[in-house]
């Protein structure tokens, strides 16, 4: 990675024909020696371990009920009041931001991909030089309105947007174009499934406050510390400056750490299957900031709320809740209800567990006001039915339909899961597979052979046709070769050996003499065979030892070098075992 | 090298006609001009065209009247000759291969230093953006030069356009040509005084609350703001973005109207630009000896009731009253009209400019660009980036704006702003309904002296009173000289009037602003400073 230092010199940038546009001068800004504004300070180690303790009996308790999870005094280990005991619950909201996969920026036309070198798009727009004005894409409310319908959100046809005010080396203009009170989206729900301790699931609604269309800002990268407390320098990188965003907000209706968890995924798995974000946490195109709070169960006003951030993936968000029911919890029983404070925490993956960054002294003064350089976002009635025509299926609608197949609710957990691999389903379905074999090829070998080689589902698609794999399950179906000869050809199916189905996987199994023998007359005179030369334990059998079937049954498949099949095999055995000495 | 085009005799030219205009005015066709259009920017161009002078003998010219007069007005922050020298060879080269090199071919321009022009510094009149030079054109610059313009400089102004005199700016004062003891206005003033110093054929300037009219007005120019989305913001230093506009100052409406219709148009990086088509603003411009006897029979014009009233000075007044003499002897109905809501203009005005500006120059914070403070801590870093880099004027402007956005105080300021706002806009777009355009001074005063207000920002703010409600409604103005204050006590500076029409009706405005000019004679005296500047020659 390279970064450039711009000091106190003019640093010029390339742009064609006096417009703004890509830079392809590479630049940053280094901040050298700059202390936080808001120091991090972690929580004593003290405080960390004993949290922790706790967190096994609150990860187990939280499981437990559907509508919230029990977190009773008993189970922390400093309680000293074991008289009284309070049921608490958790109330926690979830904050989404969601990177939209526009091609470019959402108010210039620099790239917005991710992992580009630091610095290499970037133009005058998203590095807010003098006089550069925002030019909204077209793409970006396209991607907004998609994902607001799929959840069930109101669509504002006249929505705006406004300047959010404050200082940070990585937010060039000084303040970030978002919405505020005119979002595009308002209102609207989520179907979550969630896992309960059982093996089974449960389903709840999780309402939407709002989504709305925003800027994100650029990347500090410290030199010498993990933050910008204590480096010795920072660096910018702006790359990510101006790309979009959409946040969503949820209402707070999540009561546990596996709710948020399985909020989190449904809401990905909604983005990916509209195709307007790759959801990738780890890359940062999704993000999670949770508000919690817990209450005594039955008390209707909220506790002190504390936001939580820096999770990476769903099941960090799940610990980080988790943890931190118990510490508030603790804190609430030990008579220690200052420790419990409106703050922001972080999550420290490496400690499992949150710490502070900064306190909030009152709310944060923005100083919202409208965005005067573009104009309001007016949308039609019709365009908006467009591209509600146009929606894909989404998660719920995908898992209805998989029931109605008869798949089992895991079965259509695993296959709704991810766009591609429900897609490949589909194609091999449409192929004329039965649901259900196909649900098991699918969930089972072709399944662990895309993990293990790291194949994506259309990669695959590429290599072994839906048809093909559709053609194999038929034949193992009709008899034609079995279960277990359909395991040993589906390598060559993978290499693209099954060709486009449609008779070539017949063909391939018959060139390698695959066929299953079922012709009665050619099994019974393998089965003979055997029998003849194993006449000891044939006689051992007949005197009451059954046991041995299992040693004749592998005689036979042996002989028949595993192509006889094994239903017919066993009714030809059985007779002949019964029948009396000729 | 002696080009055809020579400032005195230009000048001489005009003060013939306009003497036979006052003396006779029924009998215009004593002062035709071939037929050509009035103003040093049509002339030019058509010699340059006509390859009567080259592009080069006209910067060179240009420069040279720039450099002389420079020190005694100050105009400019940035002139690169080469620079300059360049753009006009590479128009002749042109030429001479035969190309259409465009409708400005050769004319020399100055740009207001809040206009970014690709390698060439751009402060804004700041201290905090020394040494910064843009990347990219603004795109009214982009179409001057795509027009065949040549860029002589950059020109003064108050720090980002905050300010009414120059005297804010971060580097300099710039002087009034017509008295270096005087201020030429602000924020374009670096711009208005050197079209008046004949410095440049036209300028470039832009108005947020007056900052085109009200120095054309102290120098005795013609400024042209127009409708706001008209012209591209893109490339213009944001002072206050829902009110500023880039327009052109020139030394007749003609060359005025030609430079508005290079600049105007809709524009793909300014999402608040004007999609409406342009219209050539030149092609309704009648030449003088086109005019009927009576060419505004039958225009309803209307003057300003609150802009006559207590505070605006005798001289400024009679001016006026003047040129609304000379407006019924052209044909025109003059009344009056009243806008209740005109007074209440100026603090709403100053509530949503300096909001906006607060969050404009959150930018300057000494991170990507310009200067950089020295401190050992990210808090301090902007403290000291933003005290060093920015003015006093501008630290005021940026605390009101801040307080005004405030947690608890938006909805008693900003919102309440915009309220008037639109109970301005309404109350101007009903007069407007009834009168084909409004008229009002430009400013209050001519032109103060060097100091006078420095220590007095309120009464600068009230300076502001004629020209920000335009803003507020985004109408589009001219202000053209109608005449002189204090000529009698000898040192006479000019008035400017303002004409005020409907939004997109610059076309209009322009053709009633040019028979005015044409018929009214009233430039007929020099600047003191060609005076002064004759005089050291034949030392």
């Amino acid at each position: 990675m390279t970064y450039y230092s711009m000091g106190m010199q003019v640093v010029r940038c390339c742009s064609r024909a006096g417009v703004p546009g890509p830079c392809t001068r590479q630049w940053a800004v280094q901040l050298r020696s700059l202390a936080a504004t808001g120091a991090c300070r972690r929580a004593s180690s003290g405080t960390c371990t004993a949290a922790l303790r706790n967190v096994a009996a609150a990860a187990s308790a939280a499981g437990v009920a559907t509508d919230g999870a029990s977190i009773s005094s008993s189970s922390s280990s400093t309680s000293t009041q074991p008289a009284a005991k309070v049921d608490y619950e958790a109330v926690i909201g979830i904050e989404t931001h969601v990177q939209l996969s526009t091609k470019t920026k959402a108010f210039c036309s620099c790239a917005s991909e991710f992992g580009a070198e630091p610095n290499s798009n970037i133009c005058p727009v998203c590095l807010g030089h003098p006089g550069t004005l925002p030019v909204l894409n077209a793409d970006v409310v396209r991607k907004g309105v998609l994902a607001g319908l799929a959840l069930d959100a109101t669509i504002c046809l006249s929505s705006k947007f406004d300047r959010k005010q404050y200082f940070y080396p990585d937010l060039p203009k000084g303040y970030q174009i978002s919405q505020y009170d005119v979002p595009l989206c308002e209102g609207g729900w989520v179907e979550v499934v969630v896992p309960d301790s059982g093996a089974g699931t449960s389903v709840r609604r999780i309402g939407i406050t709002r989504a709305h269309l925003e800027e994100d800002a650029g990347k500090l990268v410290h030199g010498g510390a993990a933050s910008l407390s204590g480096s010795d320098y920072s660096l910018v990188d702006f790359n990510r400056a101006g790309v979009p965003l959409l946040e969503i907000v949820s209402e707070p209706d999540l009561r546990t750490g596996a709710e948020a968890a399985a909020y989190g995924a449904e809401m990905r798995r909604i983005m990916r299957f509209l195709g307007v974000s790759d959801g990738n946490m780890a890359e940062g195109s999704m993000r999670c900031d949770v508000n919690i709070s817990v209450r005594p169960r039955g008390r209707a006003a909220f506790g002190t709320k504390v936001e939580i951030k820096n999770m990476n993936s769903f099941n960090a968000m799940q610990r980080a809740i988790e943890f931190e029911i118990v510490r508030q919890v603790d804190a609430l029983e030990g008579g220690r209800e200052g420790e419990v404070v409106q703050e922001t925490r972080l999550w420290d993956e490496g400690r499992q567990c949150t710490y502070s960054m900064r306190k909030k002294e009152g709310l944060a003064d923005y100083r919202y006001f409208p965005e005067p350089d573009l104009p309001e976002l007016t949308l039609t009635e019709a365009y908006v039915q467009e591209l509600r025509a146009s929606m894909p299926e989404l998660p719920r609608q995908l898992r209805e339909r998989l029931l109605g197949l008869g798949l089992s609710q895991y079965d259509v957990l695993v296959l709704s899961d991810d766009a591609e691999v429900a897609a490949y389903f589909d194609a091999v379905l449409a192929a004329g597979a039965p649901a259900k074999p196909a649900a098991n090829w699918v969930m089972g070998d072709v399944m662990a052979h895309c993990k293990e080689v790291r194949l994506g589902w259309e990669q695959l698609a590429a290599r072994m046709a839906p048809a093909a794999l559709a053609e194999m399950i038929s034949l193992i179906e009709d008899g034609t070769i079995s279960g277990k000869i359909g395991k040993d050809v589906l390598p060559a199916l993978l290499a693209g050996e099954g060709g486009a189905g449609g008779g070539s996987v017949r063909a391939l199994v018959e060139a390698r003499g695959l066929v299953q023998i079922s012709d009665p007359a050619a099994l019974a005179a393998i089965v003979d065979g055997v029998l003849a030369a194993n006449s000891k334990q044939l006689q051992a059998y007949r005197e009451g030892k059954t046991k041995l079937q299992g040693f004749f049954v592998g005689a036979v498949m042996k002989e028949s070098k595993g192509r006889a099949n094994p239903k017919e095999l066993n009714r030809i055995l059985m007779q002949r075992l019964a029948a009396p000495p000729s | 090298m002696n080009p055809p085009h020579t400032l005195q005799s230009y000048t001489e030219m005009r003060v013939l006609r306009t003497t036979n205009i006052r003396a006779k005015p029924a009998d215009m066709r004593l002062s035709l001009v071939c037929g050509s259009l009035h103003g040093p920017l049509h002339a030019a161009r058509d010699q340059v065209a006509r390859r009567g002078t080259s592009a080069t003998e006209l910067t060179t010219a240009y420069l040279r009247q720039l450099h002389s007069a420079e020190t005694q007005l100050q105009c400019f922050l940035a002139v690169d000759d080469e620079y300059a020298l360049r753009q006009a060879a590479l128009i002749d080269s042109r030429l001479a291969q035969g190309e259409d090199v465009g409708p400005l071919a050769g004319v020399p321009i100055a740009v207001k230093d809040n206009l970014c022009t690709q390698g060439l510094q751009t402060t804004a009149g700041s201290r905090g953006l020394h040494g910064f030079v843009p990347t990219y054109d603004a795109t009214a610059v982009a179409r001057l030069r795509a027009a065949g313009a040549v860029v002589l400089g950059k020109t003064n102004m108050d720090e980002f356009g905050m300010g009414s005199s120059c005297e804010n700016s971060g580097y300099q004062p710039t002087f009034n040509p017509w008295d270096t003891k005087h201020v030429p206005g602000g924020s374009s003033g670096g711009s208005a005084a050197a079209v008046a110093a004949k410095q440049c054929i036209a300028a470039l300037g832009s108005d947020t609350g007056g900052s085109i009219r009200q120095p054309a007005s102290f120098c005795g120019v013609v400024g042209v703001k127009p409708t706001y989305g008209r012209v591209s913001r893109n490339g213009l230093v944001a002072y206050a973005s829902s009110l500023d506009c880039v327009g052109p100052i020139a030394q007749s409406v003609a060359d005025a109207a030609a430079v508005l219709t290079v600049i105007a148009g809709s524009d793909l990086a300014d999402a608040t630009c004007s999609q409406k088509p342009v219209e050539d603003y030149t092609a309704g411009l009648l030449p003088l000896d086109n005019l009927s006897s009576k060419p505004l029979a039958f225009k309803r014009l209307a003057l300003i009731q609150e802009a006559c009233g207590e505070g605006v000075d005798a001289g400024v007044t009679a001016a006026l009253a003047g040129a609304v003499r000379h407006l019924q002897e052209l044909g025109a109905e003059v009344e009056q009209v009243s806008l209740p809501s005109f007074a209440a203009g100026l603090p709403a005005y100053y509530v949503i400019a300096l909001s906006e500006a607060s969050s404009n120059l959150s930018r300057y914070d000494g991170v990507r660009f310009g200067q950089r403070g020295a401190a050992n801590e990210l808090k301090n870093m902007y403290a000291s980036s933003r005290h060093s880099g920015l003015g006093s004027e501008v630290a005021r402007r940026i605390l009101m704006g801040t307080y005004a956005l405030s947690a608890g105080y938006y909805d008693a300021y900003y919102k309440r702003a915009q309220q008037v706002r639109t109970l301005v806009r309404r109350e101007m777009n009903m007069a407007l309904g009834r009168f084909d355009a409004l008229l009002c001074p430009a400013a209050p005063t001519t032109a103060y002296r060097v100091g006078e207000k420095l220590c007095d920002p309120l009464s600068m703010y009230k300076g502001d009173l004629m020209t920000v409600n335009l803003n507020l409604a985004g109408l589009p103005a001219v202000c053209l000289p109608c005449g002189f204050s204090g000529q009698a006590a000898g040192n006479a500076l000019p008035v400017g009037m303002q004409l005020i029409g409907r939004a997109f009706g610059e076309a209009d405005l322009l053709k009633l602003a040019h028979i005015y000019e044409q018929t009214s004679g009233v430039v007929t005296i020099l600047p003191s400073v060609f005076i002064e500047s004759a005089s050291a020659k034949h030392d």
